[in-house]
């Protein structure tokens, strides 16, 4: 740079800013947190579309916390009131409508992007060894994800809303012996209510955020410890140039940065698009019955989670009762999504990336996904929606019968793991990164 | 093979661009957040201005209405409160009403449209507290020399029957008169100068 | 090793491989979009609705629209998350709201309410008339419109009217002076009994027969009808034409920035080999 670098620090060229910047980086790790995680991070050049995901799921963390900051300056957790406060955020509150469409839309947008993102882990092996407590965070945050959203759905208090909420909170009640006190406990109440409108909105505005900033932060740094993957699956700090640099590595800042922010822009053109032209999106992200006030007297015809549970639902409607129970439908789907945490001792393959990776595997995960996509959808529908099988079958429901398979299908992936991944051909890993 | 100050310039320049847009980017989606602290539409119908009828305001009386959530008084003032307010203006910080705490068509004398019927806002111009009524006939408490008027209770300042504040009060200026408009005779909008709908 | 390092010298990714993905993504999404519940899944799923052919810009339309709002629906219903002020917007003055749209309140920066006592209400109609603010997005324009002009004469009925996209509605038709009175006159299933659709036994089919006309014409009360669901539409949400203008003026603007931010990832990864 220019001859008379001014700062042994920082190397900015205004003294002012070296001499500030100076002073806080001796009594905080301003620059060694600034040299760690950014400029002298090395990520694999190799990075490719599947990485925006990680990054842009932090973007929507982001929007939402703002945007929910704002929505609850004028939100009434009153079951009398939230219904109308809502209606009064879009209408007489300037600019509510936009904010409350961002959160709307950013709330599935986070599911997307948490989805695509966890994908990308399938697909080249993130979640294997030494990854496996980023796995884990990555689970948890998940996890309180899906309770995030669970807890924020009630709060418009519409039809949606309040019965969702009721059969949810009522499969609690099916667990043996201890079951209608907890549902009761989780309540505050005999039915949903006041009571548990407000203690949703308190669990919903602070608790789950902050522990969901806590477990990104986690996530982060269980990340920055061991250093990325790469879509090769190959590990970038098997060779290192003579300043200890790995040599297909690249530092985070400014490359990522500037490559994120490309990103950024296209997601951010994609969710104006929905915003501003499709909030409800179909009636995906906005339901349509959702727009009918609360009324515990009168349930509604359908009621179905919004489509980011609609997969785990569908799993849950597919286990016939057992003895009069529901309890075995509750504990297939409690068990779809805690086996999630097994995956990085269930993948007993020779290489990582599915790019090396045999026919096995790639069998299975397409399977994964096409019945993941198919219980997703039929989440959404009435039982009935793809009619009945004559009565050679039985009559029954051909969606029941589809979501059986596909349940069994979604277990097998797991439960078969050790095995397919250990018989799988799989090709010779590169030595150095290909793009 | 490329030139190095070249590239750097690009670099630089496409940076520079992209941090203005960015900025721009940033500005233009803050502004709805912000915009959202703004009065709502329910609020901007609290305010709206408020009708009186004074009809049944008899001489000597002081009515109370709300007008955005302060009280505002209406009184009628008899002839001898009006000849009062003449008397005390030597004692008064700003008996002309220089400082624009009333709308211009009340700087003067009375402090109103007409000089009987006063229009104030019931706030002390000190802290905020509201004053009470002290008529003529409190002169063994108010002094001899009283005239009627007002007394805050909160920290003593004292006003005549023009909403005008004494000297030596610990408030600055007098009360406020607010906005208003005779839509009749017997008709205040309080909050408003236009008739208009 | 493959012919792909040897791409990557030249390239700094292979987009090919990425812009497939993204197709087959887009079309996925766009598939489930498409069959996508629809607002009058709530409802009748065998009843089939007719297009409402409303104008969201036909700024007369939306005045007519709250005219008949205000004169048929405000004595039953309220649409109380909604001000009389706002209705400025569809270019009527204050007086004008005042005069011609407001009966029960005096204050043109109210809410739209009723008077009608709730427990009467129910005990008149069996049910609560409902408060009509965002009806239009719970049930959708479509089935509005077929709604209102399905009414047909039921002497079984306690209010003497049903309706055929709302089987035993607890409304009477509160158009009817418009519209005149129909029937319900039942037709013979078409080609005997039909067990292959899939539906069930076969669905008698009905015909409907203006027995007494109204003060309209069929083709005028569609027009109202149109404008009154125009109305409840933009009532549902009053901000949509901003939303869609300053929808176009941010699409504008990222897709400005688009290329910029794209030649400065370029332009940096021109480092990266």
């Amino acid at each position: 740079m220019a001859a008379t670098d001014k700062s042994p620090v920082t190397g900015t060229g205004s003294v002012a800013l070296d001499g500030l910047l100076t002073w806080v980086d001796q009594r905080f790790p301003l620059i060694s947190t600034w040299k760690a995680h950014l400029a002298e991070y090395y990520a694999p050049k190799n990075f490719n579309f599947w990485y925006y995901f990680g990054g842009l799921a932090m973007l929507v963390l982001g929007i939402q916390i703002v945007t929910g900051i704002f929505l609850t300056m004028n939100y009434k957790p009153d079951a009398n009131l939230a219904f109308a406060s809502v209606e009064y955020i879009m209408r007489e509150v300037p600019g509510g409508w936009i904010i409350r469409y961002m959160h709307s839309t950013g709330a599935s947008a986070f599911f997307v992007c948490v989805y695509l993102h966890m994908f990308r882990a399938l697909l080249y092996g993130s979640h294997r060894a030494p990854r496996e407590l980023i796995w884990i965070f990555g689970v948890l945050i998940y996890l309180l994800l899906m309770g995030e959203a669970f807890f924020g759905y009630l709060l418009p208090w519409g039809q949606m809303s309040y019965w969702g909420a009721q059969v949810i909170i009522n499969l609690f009640s099916a667990i043996p012996l201890i079951g209608p006190d907890l549902s009761l406990w989780i309540r505050g109440d005999y039915v949903v209510s006041d009571a548990t409108l407000n203690r949703f909105f308190a669990l919903h505005v602070i608790a789950l955020p902050l522990v969901l900033c806590g477990l990104v932060a986690a996530h982060l740094l269980a990340l920055h410890e061991v250093g990325s993957n790469n879509p090769d699956g190959i590990e970038i700090k098997k060779h290192k140039d003579e300043n200890g640099i790995p040599l297909d590595g690249i530092p985070f800042h400014p490359y990522y940065t500037v490559k994120d922010i490309f990103g950024v822009v296209v997601f951010l053109f994609v969710f104006a698009v929905i915003v501003f032209f499709a909030p409800e999106m179909g009636g995906y992200f906005l339901e349509y019955n959702n727009f009918v006030p609360a009324d515990p007297l009168q349930t509604p015809a359908h009621i179905a989670p919004v489509w980011y549970f609609t997969p785990y639902y569908s799993i849950l409607r597919a286990v016939p009762p057992l003895f009069n129970s529901q309890f075995p439908g509750v504990v297939a789907m409690g068990v779809s999504v805690m086996i999630l945490f097994l995956l990085p001792w269930l993948d007993r393959g020779a290489v990582k990336s599915i790019r090396y990776r045999g026919t096995h595997f790639k069998v299975a995960l397409t399977s994964f996904v096409v019945v993941f996509l198919i219980l997703g959808y039929l989440g959404t529908e009435p039982i009935t929606v793809w009619g009945q099988f004559g009565s050679w079958l039985g009559n029954s429901d051909r969606a029941t019968v589809a979501s059986r398979i596909c349940t069994l299908i979604y277990f097998a992936f797991f439960v078969l793991m050790p095995w397919y991944t250990k018989v799988d051909k799989t090709k010779p890993e590169p030595d150095r990164v290909t793009f | 093979m490329s030139d190095d100050k070249q590239v750097n310039n690009t670099r630089r320049n496409l940076v520079i661009a992209s941090c203005a847009a960015g900025g721009v980017a940033g500005a233009a989606a803050a502004l709805p957040f912000a915009a959202s602290w703004l009065p709502s539409e329910r609020t901007k119908a609290g305010g709206a201005p408020v009708e009186v009828d004074i009809s049944k305001l008899e001489p000597g009386e002081i009515m109370t209405v709300e007008w955005r959530s302060k009280p505002v008084w209406i009184v009628r003032r008899t002839k001898e409160m009006l000849e009062g307010m003449t008397s005390v203006e030597s004692k008064l910080s700003d008996p002309a009403s220089d400082v624009p705490m009333q709308p211009e068509y009340a700087k003067n004398a009375t402090r109103s449209i007409k000089p009987e019927v006063l229009v104030l806002v019931g706030i002390c111009s000190h802290l905020g507290c509201s004053p009470q009524s002290k008529p003529n006939e409190a002169k063994a408490e108010m002094g001899a020399d009283w005239s009627g008027g007002f007394l805050c209770p909160c920290h003593g300042s004292k006003f005549d029957m023009a909403g005008r504040v004494y000297k030596g009060a610990p408030a600055p200026v007098n009360m406020e008169v607010p906005q208003h408009v005779y839509l009749s005779d017997t008709r205040i909008l309080i909050g408003d100068d236009k008739k208009g709908a | 090793m493959n012919t792909l390092t040897t791409l990557a010298e030249n390239k700094v990714c292979a987009p090919r491989r990425n812009w497939k993905r993204l197709q087959v993504l887009s079309l996925l999404f766009a598939a489930a979009v498409l069959t996508g519940p629809s607002p009058a899944a709530a409802s009748d799923a065998g009843v089939k609705l007719d297009p409402a052919p409303i104008n969201p810009t036909d700024v007369a339309s939306l005045q007519s629209g709250a005219r008949t709002f205000a004169n048929y629906c405000l004595n039953c219903h309220s649409a109380s998350l909604m001000r009389w002020n706002r209705l400025m917007e569809l270019g009527l003055s204050e007086s004008q709201i005042k005069d011609n749209l407001m009966f029960a309140s005096d204050k043109v920066g109210e809410l739209m309410t009723v008077s009608m006592i709730r427990k009467e209400a129910k005990q008149a109609f069996g049910a609560v008339p409902p408060d009509l603010s965002v009806t239009a997005r719970a049930r959708g324009a479509d089935w509005l419109y077929s709604y209102l002009r399905a009414f047909y004469r039921d002497p079984a009925r306690p209010s003497g009217w049903n309706n055929a996209v709302f089987e035993n509605v607890g409304m009477p038709n509160p158009l009817w002076q418009l519209q005149g009175e129909r029937v319900r006159v039942e037709q013979a299933p078409k080609g005997g009994a039909d067990k292959k659709d899939g539906h069930g036994p076969a669905h008698p089919s009905y015909k409907y027969e203006l027995v007494k006309p109204g003060s309209l014409s069929p083709v005028q009360y569609d027009e109202t009808v149109r404008d009154l669901v125009n109305f409840l539409v933009y009532v549902a949400e009053p901000a949509a034409p901003s939303r869609k203008l300053i929808g176009t003026l941010v699409l504008l603007f990222l897709l400005a920035l688009l290329p910029l931010v794209w030649l400065l990832k370029r332009e940096f990864w021109k480092d990266v080999h």
